[in-house]
């Protein structure tokens, strides 16, 4: 039952101050000035090393973004963000130049460590363990890739993915290492222009995640991004490229959490994604950011921008969200179907507590014939918070055959929070079939009666219902992070037994 | 000392008086039914000895083995023996019975610190059950109560009650909904669970049930207090006048 308890102090307890991961690395960090300015671009770049068209390149997206506005349609509410009050740039303090993970700060060791995440090259999470009556977990490795504020510490398993042609690698050490692949894929799916927070990644992202699978390479294990936010009034701008080249696949994990603290700190990432020819990508994502405190001070705001563009022929995207943390979220993962007979799957599971905003979603853009997308969106709102599924499903004129189905479901914890659902469909072609269901239910007394005259407490009876209302998205999830999720919201018994 | 002991109990939901001044003395080994006309606080009584909240005790006192029983939350009630069979079992979409099944005996045997089941010992066990009551292993990997029948759902409450093993039953309408198969079946179940260490409580209106589950002592319950208590042949008094008799007694 511990995954229970805990599912409750995440999900039923208003006292989000808790928070497990919300300890600070005193570590010295080498930070850009406050600000931002067309220095502070020059600087990050410089520190990178980049090469010019990559500055260029940057400095176009800082000029554009100088000309936009800060978007308002979510349904958030927030304070006026002071860009001028931000580093865009911190990074631990290097004692030395690197040559193994033995030489990364203990410090940051030690961080990742607390937080359960294996930067030395162990073959299993630790936490993983085999279900109850069921066969021994076959030993699965994953290759994590960390990034600490604004840069990436440490990338494990390197020799053998290289060994299967798959590169992993921090993004800054792509631009300069494959330049070719970066420029020729960088910005397509999220344009520098796209939207406000993109731009401003586009002109002051850090560092971040990328990866290309050469074709028709199955990559070998799971790769693993791991996100920590340390650094006081540091926003953490970080960009993900992924390719999958022709008949290949990967599956991609993303965690995220960041001390606790009084201010709020802004995450404006981007992530791109490509599918060539029979291709397919599945990303998942357990976002933990540090949700704010009871009374909705401080927390992370999570403005991001994820997109995936299907561009080949029977190509596949499948993006997997659990989302429990950042005081707002504003993120919607979507993909573009561009390919003939391309798909793409959206699920979610949206936790919102305390004070926390989340307005998160998909758009499926059918471009090609017989595209096909499914979204299964499951917001719970708990506290006084405001959970709001905003989705966008279209189908081109030449999209003939597309199809889509959309299952929203809200779960209400209380009666001080709320849910929405802002659904857009458009179809500009006769043939598109799309089909939308949505459902809002409350966790009722009676329900919690019932529990409880079985013997269970108030907390338990919550966490039975809350997982069996996220079940199908949870079923979606890798194993390993499943594990991270149930220890989020999900109870420890499902699938186990019957 | 009774196993259950309802003292003088008044009790009103939002302003209005149900129970009014109920005594009730239920001793082990005994099954009690408890018979009435719809509104006369037959759900009432089985819902505040369970600790349902929202019912207001102005005055009285129950006691389970001599201890104070309103003065314990509802889980804890459960976790010293006081089992309710509900009239409408809710719905848990997503929660399979069977893990809705293992989390409540094991929330209940931690609480009285024994050891948890084993899997295989629980599954062992539930499937045992399951079978005596013609519940299909399929049901037990859907969600709770989700989608099933009438029937179904009754059985399900008896397949709990059988793993949880309370010392105190309390049945509420046990038999609505229920064909006279179902209703075989599930007074089987119940008859199954009789033994000197346990009491039960069957409530209802219909006689019927009284042909399937034979009571030690029969209680007529009307305007939110027994008037008439007496063995098994005060059901046929019933039968042959109904309870209009009973209204004014007392």
């Amino acid at each position: 039952m511990v995954a229970v308890q805990e599912t409750v102090e995440r999900v039923r307890r208003i006292d989000v101050d808790q928070y497990r991961y919300g300890f600070e690395t005193l570590i010295e960090s080498d930070k850009a000035p406050k600000g931002l300015s067309e220095d502070t671009v020059r600087f990050i770049s410089a520190k990178k090393n980049e090469p010019a068209w990559m500055l260029e390149w940057r400095l176009e997206a800082y000029r554009r973004w100088l000309t936009m506005t800060e978007p308002t349609w979510a349904r958030v509410d927030y304070p006026k963000i002071d860009y001028q009050d931000i580093y865009y740039y911190a990074a631990p303090k290097p004692k030395k130049t690197l040559s193994s993970i033995d030489e990364i700060d203990p410090e940051i060791l030690k961080t990742y460590e607390k937080l359960g995440i294996p930067l030395r090259e162990v073959a299993i999470l630790e936490g993983v363990e085999p279900p109850p009556g069921g066969e021994q977990t076959p030993n699965r490795k994953i290759a994590v890739d960390a990034v600490f504020d604004s840069v990436s510490v440490a990338t494990t398993f390197q020799k053998e993915l290289k060994a299967a042609g798959v590169i992993f690698m921090p993004i800054s050490e792509a631009i300069r290492e494959h330049p070719e692949l970066v420029q020729k894929y960088l910005g397509t799916v999220v344009p520098t222009s796209d939207n406000y927070f993109a731009t401003l990644n586009s002109a002051v992202f850090s560092d971040g995640s990328f990866v290309y699978v050469p074709p028709g390479v199955r990559c070998p294990m799971e790769l693993s991004t791991y996100f920590r936010i340390n650094e006081r009034n540091t926003g953490q701008f970080e960009r993900t490229l992924i390719i999958a080249d022709k008949g290949s696949y990967v599956s991609y994990l993303e965690g995220c959490t960041a001390p606790q603290r009084d201010e709020n700190q802004l995450h404006a990432a981007v992530v791109e994604l490509v599918t060539l020819d029979d291709a397919e990508i599945k990303y998942s994502t357990v976002q933990n950011w540090y949700p704010g405190n009871s009374e909705g001070k401080g927390g992370i705001y999570n403005f991001v921008t994820k997109r995936g563009d299907c561009r080949g022929r029977n190509s596949k995207i499948s993006w997997t969200q659990v989302e429990t943390g950042s005081a707002i979220t504003w993120k919607y993962p979507s993909c573009i179907l561009r390919g003939d007979n391309s798909s793409g799957e959206f699920y979610s599971i949206a936790i919102s507590n305390g004070f926390q905003q989340v307005d998160s979603g998909t758009k499926m853009i059918h471009l090609g014939k017989n595209t096909s997308s499914r979204i299964i969106s499951k917001g719970i709102a708990a506290g006084k918070s405001q959970n709001t599924y905003r989705g966008l499903v279209s189908a081109h004129r030449k999209a003939t055959g597309a199809r889509n189905y959309t299952a929203c479901d809200s779960l209400l914890i209380g009666d001080k929070c709320g849910a929405h659902t802002v659904p857009y469909v458009e179809a500009k072609n006769s043939s598109a079939t799309f089909e939308h269901e949505a459902t809002t239910s409350k966790i009722s007394e009676d329900v919690l009666f019932y529990c409880v005259q079985r013997g269970l407490s108030e907390q338990q009876a919550t966490g039975l219902v809350v997982n069996g209302f996220a079940k199908d998205v949870l079923q979606k999830l890798p194993m390993e992070f499943a594990v991270e999720a149930q220890k989020l919201i999900s109870i420890s018994l499902e699938g186990s037994v019957g | 000392m009774a196993l259950l002991e309802v003292r003088d109990l008044h009790v009103g939901i939002e302003g209005c008086e149900i129970l009014r001044g109920l005594d009730l003395a239920v001793n082990a080994g005994e099954v009690h039914a408890i018979m009435g006309p719809n509104g006369s606080g037959k759900s009432t009584l089985s819902h505040v000895i369970s600790g349902k909240p929202g019912y207001q005790v102005s005055a009285g006192q129950i006691l389970f083995n001599g201890e104070d029983l309103l003065a314990m939350e509802a889980s804890e009630r459960a976790t010293r023996g006081v089992f309710l069979a509900f009239q409408y079992p809710v719905e848990i979409p997503g929660a399979t019975t069977m893990n809705f099944l293992r989390a409540a005996l094991n929330a209940q045997r931690k609480a009285r610190a024994q050891t948890e089941f084993s899997t295989p010992d629980f599954i062992k066990r539930v499937r045992e059950v399951a079978n005596s009551l013609n519940i299909p292993q399929g049901m037990l990997k859907r969600g709770l109560n989700v989608g099933f029948s009438g029937g179904e759902k009754k059985r399900n409450e008896i397949l709990q009650m059988a793993l949880l093993e309370p010392s105190l039953c309390i049945l509420d309408e046990i038999d609505s909904g229920l064909d006279i198969d179902a209703l075989r079946i599930v007074a089987g179940g119940i008859n199954a669970l009789r033994s000197s260490e346990r009491a039960m409580i069957v409530i209802s209106h219909y006689r019927r049930l009284l042909d399937y589950i034979v009571p030690d002592v029969i209680h007529v319950m009307s305007k939110g207090q027994i008037r008439k208590s007496g063995g098994k042949e005060l059901a046929l008094e019933l039968e042959a006048c109904g309870y209009a008799q009973f209204e004014d007694a007392a």
